[in-house]
């Protein structure tokens, strides 16, 4: 087991916005719920006015900007105001103060460590703003960032509710007499099947195939409604209720699952899926790994490229936004996770030149030392996976019979393991790899010799090499991921490099689509 | 009387079973329906990846409802479904506790050996485990499948010896089966130097010339984003 400390102390969270943990929340000496500086007053009221008007770009403004300064500035380290105290701003609005608290909650589990008792009253507030959304009396515009962060927390605090429960050894009476108390609070059946509801009510999914056929608007408007009337809430949050039904398959491991209920969205095109940051990077990242530990290492390596290079360009323009730091969090995992997937499946010329030399710089050394397949090599697997993967979490109730036992870590040591256990698999196979790229056919018996097998060990091997460069893919089609690949006459090895296959047609595609956007940007500036 | 009748019922099982997939996958009142529907794909020779994942990440959710005999076929069925790794996605939902039960590492053992092409001590293995594989029907022709599968991607001439370990059927039995191969999937026997050599017809992967130029190829829907432009 790597050394890598994998126990969710804030700091390692998936999430590590902000890491200092102080006392529990709400415990603060000088903290007074009851309290409402100005500023704040200032913020509710004009924030609940910019939702009534349906004002979307002075809403994502506020939510975006004024909530963070606020927070660095006045709540660094104690929650908001209560929404009891701020409800008379805002005529104590049902949905509003729903919409705050859960603000509220979000916040205090970035800067502050929330107590059970929170945890229970943050699910049930959720509860009660997904139940609002569910039955369509809503007819706000929210920013897409907005509602992307709503599922993105929904999922977060399971997750971390799950890592807490889990943790048994040091609960106290009082904790242990809760989590029996409210056992419905973050149930793994409730919170799948609220993601499951919004797929379905929302009709997301065939909204997005009528898209196809040019009956239907969606990803041309990110989502919005500009028709007047009806609201983007239900919609939008249906569409990302799809990635975030992936991300809880795969913290549970259910990653065939995780990738069906992202078919609906075409990852290879953009989507409203890419007009947030973060749920763009969410989506691939569990994207790229469902497909690594599916052994699809093409897919992976596709992808993660893809993103990364995005990253890269783009990085700058979100230095200032909240999830800078866990946009290079993710940054720094995808880069593992294509350490691996490129250890495993050598197929460099999928990755761009530019990403190629972030790899290099950053796991250069380490994928020379992962190929050598010895002790070393696997800590290295081990180091890297740990580092990366998704904090898996066991959905179960724990037993409440003494003694009591954590084991928050039992799903990671699973994944773990069973990872590992392909790697040794595969560990023959770079080795087959090397002398393959050097031979245009070679006997059997020869390369025996030189791999220092018997004749039927290398047979073996061969089957193992074909066996795990060829994937099945999603529809039961044989993929080949080989980057050198072989076909045996009798006992003579006959070796074939796959070349590099230039997509010229997609290159012209996409300069056909720029060169129209740019020349409709031309007619549109009017000359004095 | 019978075949058309019995198939009924089938049918029909599988289809309610599918349809609660697509209404209702979380929910826990299900499970009996789907451990049913585990001994309905041993007893006719079907198989859903989708029902089984589910009834184990039902099992996930509430493990003291596990069956550890339905997980057990669960895991047959899964090893006859490969090439595709639904048996590493089965292991990846059950707790690792259950699988140190000892019927657990003998599959365990068995998918290691059928991932790495050690088909010799696969059916050694599974002979000496003849009370876990042979409740599931099918088992012996679905690994037989694999490991032609295998060996098609792997050779274009194979030795016969080496067939014949694959596979693990000799003499009478492997020209009987070498003859329906003949006729129906287009093998032809050669004589080699050191024994009879099966040819096996060319596909992509054993002749890789086949392969299609992909760079030639671009899907319709890429061409579809510039329709409007065209228009």
């Amino acid at each position: 087991m790597a050394t890598y400390d994998y126990d969710d102390s804030r700091a390692n969270y998936d999430d590590p916005r902000h890491a200092p943990v102080s006392a529990p929340a709400g415990q603060d000496i000088g903290y007074d719920p009851n309290f409402v500086p100005d500023s704040v007053k200032s913020f509710v009221v004009h924030l609940y006015r910019h939702i009534r008007e349906k004002n979307v770009y002075e809403t994502h403004q506020m939510y975006e900007t004024s909530f963070q300064s606020l927070s660095d500035r006045l709540f660094k380290d104690t929650p908001w105001p209560s929404v009891d105290a701020v409800a008379h701003f805002v005529d104590n609005d049902h949905v509003f103060c729903l919409l705050y608290r859960e603000m509220w909650f979000r916040h205090l589990y970035a800067r502050l460590s929330p107590t059970l008792k929170q945890r229970i009253d943050s699910w049930d507030n959720y509860c009660s703003l997904f139940q609002v959304v569910l039955h369509g009396v809503v007819n706000m515009q929210l920013p897409n960032q907005w509602l992307w962060d709503m599922v993105d927390e929904f999922v977060y605090q399971f997750q971390s509710f799950c890592q807490y429960r889990a943790k048994m050894k040091n609960k106290t009476e009082q904790e242990i007499a809760l989590l029996r108390q409210f056992d419905q609070a973050w149930n793994v059946y409730g919170v799948l099947n609220y993601l499951q509801a919004f797929v379905e009510k929302s009709s997301i999914i065939h909204i997005l195939e009528e898209e196809k056929e040019g009956l239907e608007q969606f990803t041309a408007t990110d989502g919005y409604d500009y028709s007047g009337g009806s609201s983007n809430v239900l919609k939008v949050l249906g569409y990302f209720s799809m990635v975030g039904l992936l991300r809880v398959h795969c913290l549970l491991g259910d990653y065939h699952t995780g990738l069906k209920c992202l078919l609906p969205i075409d990852i290879s095109q953009q989507g409203v899926f890419t007009s947030v940051i973060g749920s763009h990077i969410t989506t691939i990242y569990h994207y790229g790994f469902a497909n690594l530990m599916l052994r699809r290492y093409v897919d992976a390596i596709h992808e993660f490229n893809r993103i990364l290079l995005y990253i890269y360009k783009t990085k700058q323009y979100h230095q200032k936004s909240p999830q800078y730091e866990q946009i290079l969090k993710k940054n720094e995992q995808m880069y593992a996770l294509l350490a691996i997937c490129v250890s495993l499946c050598p197929q460099g010329k999928l990755v761009d030149e530019t990403v190629n030399s972030q790899l290099r710089e950053k796991y250069g050394e380490k994928m020379i030392r992962m190929q050598r397949y010895d002790e070393e090599a696997f800590a290295i697997y081990d180091e890297l996976f740990s580092y990366a993967c998704p904090k898996f979490i066991t959905p179960s109730a724990p037993s409440f019979e003494e003694p009591l036992v954590n084991y928050n870590q039992d799903a990671y040591r699973l994944q773990l393991k069973l990872f590992l256990y392909e790697v040794k698999q595969q560990q023959l196979l770079s080795g087959v790899r090397t002398f393959l790229k050097v031979y245009s056919t070679i006997s059997l018996g020869q390369l025996a010799i030189y791999m220092e097998v018997d004749e039927s060990t290398l047979r073996t091997i061969l089957l193992t090499y074909k066996h795990k460069t060829h994937a099945v893919d999603s529809a039961g089609k044989i993929m080949s991921n080989a980057d050198v690949d072989f076909f045996i006459d009798d006992d003579v090895i006959h070796v074939v490099e796959s070349k590099p296959v230039n997509r010229y047609g997609d290159f012209f595609l996409r300069q056909i689509v720029k060169l129209e956007g740019m020349i409709n940007d031309l007619d549109r500036v009017k000359l004095d | 009387m019978g075949r058309e009748l019995q198939k009924q019922p089938q049918q029909e099982m599988a289809s309610a079973v599918e349809q609660l997939l697509a209404v209702n996958p979380y929910n826990p009142d299900i499970l009996p329906d789907l451990e049913n529907y585990v001994n309905e794909q041993v007893s006719s020779e079907t198989y859903s990846l989708d029902a089984n994942l589910c009834l184990l990440r039902l099992y996930q959710f509430e493990p003291e409802r596990m069956s550890t005999q339905i997980v057990a076929r669960i895991l047959v069925k899964a090893l006859m479904a490969m090439p595709a790794p639904d048996f590493s996605l089965c292991l990846f939902l059950i707790p690792e506790r259950v699988q140190m039960e000892d019927q657990f590492k003998t599959l365990i053992i068995l998918s290691h050996y059928l991932e790495t092409g050690k088909f010799r001590q696969f059916w050694d293995e599974a002979a000496k485990n003849r009370h876990i594989v042979e409740a599931v029907p099918g088992f012996e022709q679905a690994i037989q499948a694999y490991a032609v599968h295998v060996l098609s991607l792997t050779y274009q001439k194979v030795p016969r010896s080496v067939l014949a370990e694959a596979i693990n059927i000799e003499g009478l039995s492997l020209d009987k089966f070498l003859e329906h191969q003949v006729a129906n999937s287009g093998w032809t026997l050669e004589k080699g130097g050191k024994g009879q050599l099966i040819v096996i017809p060319p596909n992509e992967f054993n002749h890789p010339e086949l392969k299609k130029k992909s760079s030639d190829s671009i899907p319709l829907d890429h061409i579809t984003r510039i329709f409007p432009i065209l228009g």
